[in-house]
């Protein structure tokens, strides 16, 4: 059994305490009226030089006197962008929430999906681990509701990540209109509960089906297990593919692509699994998994080191598509990235593809906790890099920066995730001794 | 020294590993083991070094993905830098997404086939190769390890038909 140290939970208090506080000035910090935007970028222009400075109040004194149609016609741009730029920077705190909410649930939702594929594929190395999965999926219902409170909020117009649930909006565009059978507020939120009833139903019961075999004489359990996961693995398969859609792809609702929804899946799979790499190599440090021996933790890296290459793989046959063909309505969404995202955008191959190719080629590298730390957390940061450069640049454009908002948002999931996990980890005994296959996964090797 | 070798022949993987491990505790050489087919973990028992194969293969990967680089360079950017289809051949990091197949598969090529190539000419593998095996009998069920002799032979053939040998041949040397 495990016992949550008291010191991990004071951490991951502290850690949503920060956040918390972090999250909550963010949204204060938010500009009230399109005025306060117009006056913060007249002062970053006032602190860029003196030139522009004179323009703006040129061009303000022949607006007041209607002069001059290409003056007004400056200034009036000069309102537009003062009135997008406040838009954005009024999402900015809620994207920063929703992109960390999304990437802890789909850690656990990917962690999820590891678990069935090992359950329906009758996996034997991996039974050891069952129960360090078990303890990540557990923050499955609690991700859920936090991010359907957060759907609701968006569909009562609370923020405007969602440009197709804006009527408004929806009104003056033809594109959206033809969408809007698909994409409307009823039917979003319908569709988000079935999801996430699917999966959580399956967590909950293939849970109470492992701790009722610990102690069974037979494996009845065991093979109710092994046919739910087979099919949870077909209706995951369908609503994960949904779900991007829903979630990520309809925050730019002009766009589409076709294998998004696997490109989304391969950043949870690689994310799941480097965290139950992290979570075991955490546990097995504490003296909680001597049954967990290296060849296992080797095995974790190569399922790290090979879906690295698979996200890189779908990524770049989602870009090079779009960018061969370079059609004008599929290439705003990368020409947007590119323009001003350079840097997360690019970054993120560095961090998820480059990194963990050179350092976990290396078989003897795979065996080292500290490489498969270091190399976990790198790719842990590229993933959310991932999610940020997708849902970003639809919701606060070029006004997007890595500060409090964001960062104070991934401490505060982050908190409630390593106490949530950790609590489910104390709940049972780390060893999923009622397996058929437990002999087997404890005398692995590789 | 003379240059006769015992071959000493098993039935059973398993007793083979026995005798091995046994073999080598007693601090005879072995010169050689075949067998039909791979045995986990004889080349551990039998202390021989991992390969390197893998370090060769990373190499030969890295000199093919630099051979596509320059040539794909050379050729569309450098040596007649045509506009086709409207491709930005002004630099290669302008165009790289369409050469990053080119730049895959021949890294793949490269390692692949430099590796096997590398594999036959380390294990002396070719067309026409004299086939080297004692008995024909080790390529369908039977174990032989040879064990070089070197001192006393009755010594070691009868340490040998402890090892659950089930036929000891004395030869010399091929």
């Amino acid at each position: 059994m495990y016992t949550f140290s008291s010191k991990l939970k004071t951490f991951s208090f502290a850690l949503m305490i920060l956040g918390l506080i972090g999250v909550a000035y963010g949204f204060l910090s938010t500009p009230s009226s399109v005025e306060d935007v117009k006056v913060m970028l007249q002062n970053s222009h006032d602190s860029h030089g003196e030139v522009a400075a004179n323009h703006d109040v040129d061009t303000h004194v022949v607006e007041a006197d209607a002069h001059g149609a290409e003056q007004t016609e400056s200034a009036h741009s000069d309102d537009t962008h003062a009135e997008h730029a406040f838009h954005y920077l009024k999402n900015k705190p809620w994207s920063a929430l929703y992109v960390a909410l999304f990437f802890f649930f789909m850690i656990s939702l990917g962690a999820l999906a590891f678990y069935a594929i090992q359950h329906a594929a009758q996996a034997g190395w991996s039974v050891v681990l069952f129960r360090v999965m078990e303890g990540i999926t557990a923050y499955l219902p609690v991700g859920a509701i936090l991010l359907f409170v957060f759907f609701v909020l968006s569909s009562l117009h609370m923020n405007h990540l969602f440009v197709w649930m804006d009527p408004e909006v929806v009104a003056h565009d033809e594109l959206i209109q033809n969408k809007a059978g698909y994409l409307n507020v009823p039917f979003f939120l319908i569709r988000a509960a079935i999801y996430m009833a699917g999966w959580v139903w399956y967590r909950q019961h293939s849970r109470k089906l492992t701790l009722a075999q610990d102690n069974a004489t037979d494996i009845s359990n065991y093979t109710k297990l092994f046919k739910r996961s087979a099919a949870f693995l077909v209706f995951f398969l369908v609503t994960e593919s949904m779900m991007s859609w829903d979630w990520i792809m309809s925050l730019d609702p002009h766009w589409y692509s076709t294998l998004f929804g696997w490109y989304v899946f391969a950043s949870m799979i690689v994310s799941a699994i480097t965290t139950i790499a992290l979570v075991s190599i955490y546990l097995k440090g504490k003296g909680y998994l001597e049954f967990v021996n290296n060849s296992h933790l080797h095995d974790l890296a190569k399922f790290m080191f090979g879906f690295s290459i698979f996200w890189t793989y779908l990524w770049f046959s989602q870009f090079m598509l779009i960018w061969y063909a370079d059609i004008p309505e599929e290439v705003t969404y990368f020409v947007s990235r590119f323009n001003e995202y350079k840097i997360p955008f690019l970054g993120m191959l560095v961090l998820n593809f480059v990194f963990p190719l050179l350092v976990l080629m290396n078989s003897d590298f795979k065996r080292v906790n500290w490489f498969i730390v270091c190399t976990g957390i790198v790719i842990l940061i590229g993933h959310y890099i991932d999610i940020y450069v997708m849902v970003m640049p639809a919701t606060v454009g070029d006004q997007w920066f890595i500060g409090i908002s964001e960062i104070s948002s991934v401490l505060l999931v982050l908190g409630i995730f390593i106490y949530v996990v950790f609590t489910a980890l104390s709940k049972a005994p780390l060893l999923a001794k009622g397996n058929p296959f437990i002999k087997e996964s404890e005398q692995f090797h590789y | 020294m003379s240059s006769k070798v015992i071959q000493a022949m098993y039935n059973d993987d398993d007793i083979l590993m026995d005798a091995v491990k046994e073999v080598r505790a007693a601090h005879y050489h072995i010169e050689e083991v075949y067998t039909p087919f791979p045995v986990h973990g004889l080349d551990k028992a039998m202390g021989l070094k991992g390969t390197r194969i893998a370090i060769t293969a990373f190499m030969y990967g890295c000199v093919g993905f630099s051979f596509a680089v320059w040539m794909m360079n050379y050729m569309m950017i450098e040596q007649w830098p045509q506009d086709i289809g409207g491709k930005p051949s002004f630099s290669f990091f302008l165009n790289m997404p369409a050469f990053v197949p080119i730049m895959f598969e021949l890294s793949v090529f490269f390692a692949a086939h430099l590796m096997v190539i590398t594999f036959y000419m380390r294990s002396r593998l070719w067309p026409f190769k004299e086939a080297e095996n004692p008995d024909p009998r080790t390529t369908d069920d039977m174990f032989v390890m040879e064990v070089a002799v070197d001192g006393n032979e009755s010594d070691l053939v009868s340490f040998l038909e402890k090892t659950g040998t089930v036929e000891i041949k004395v030869t010399e040397k091929h």
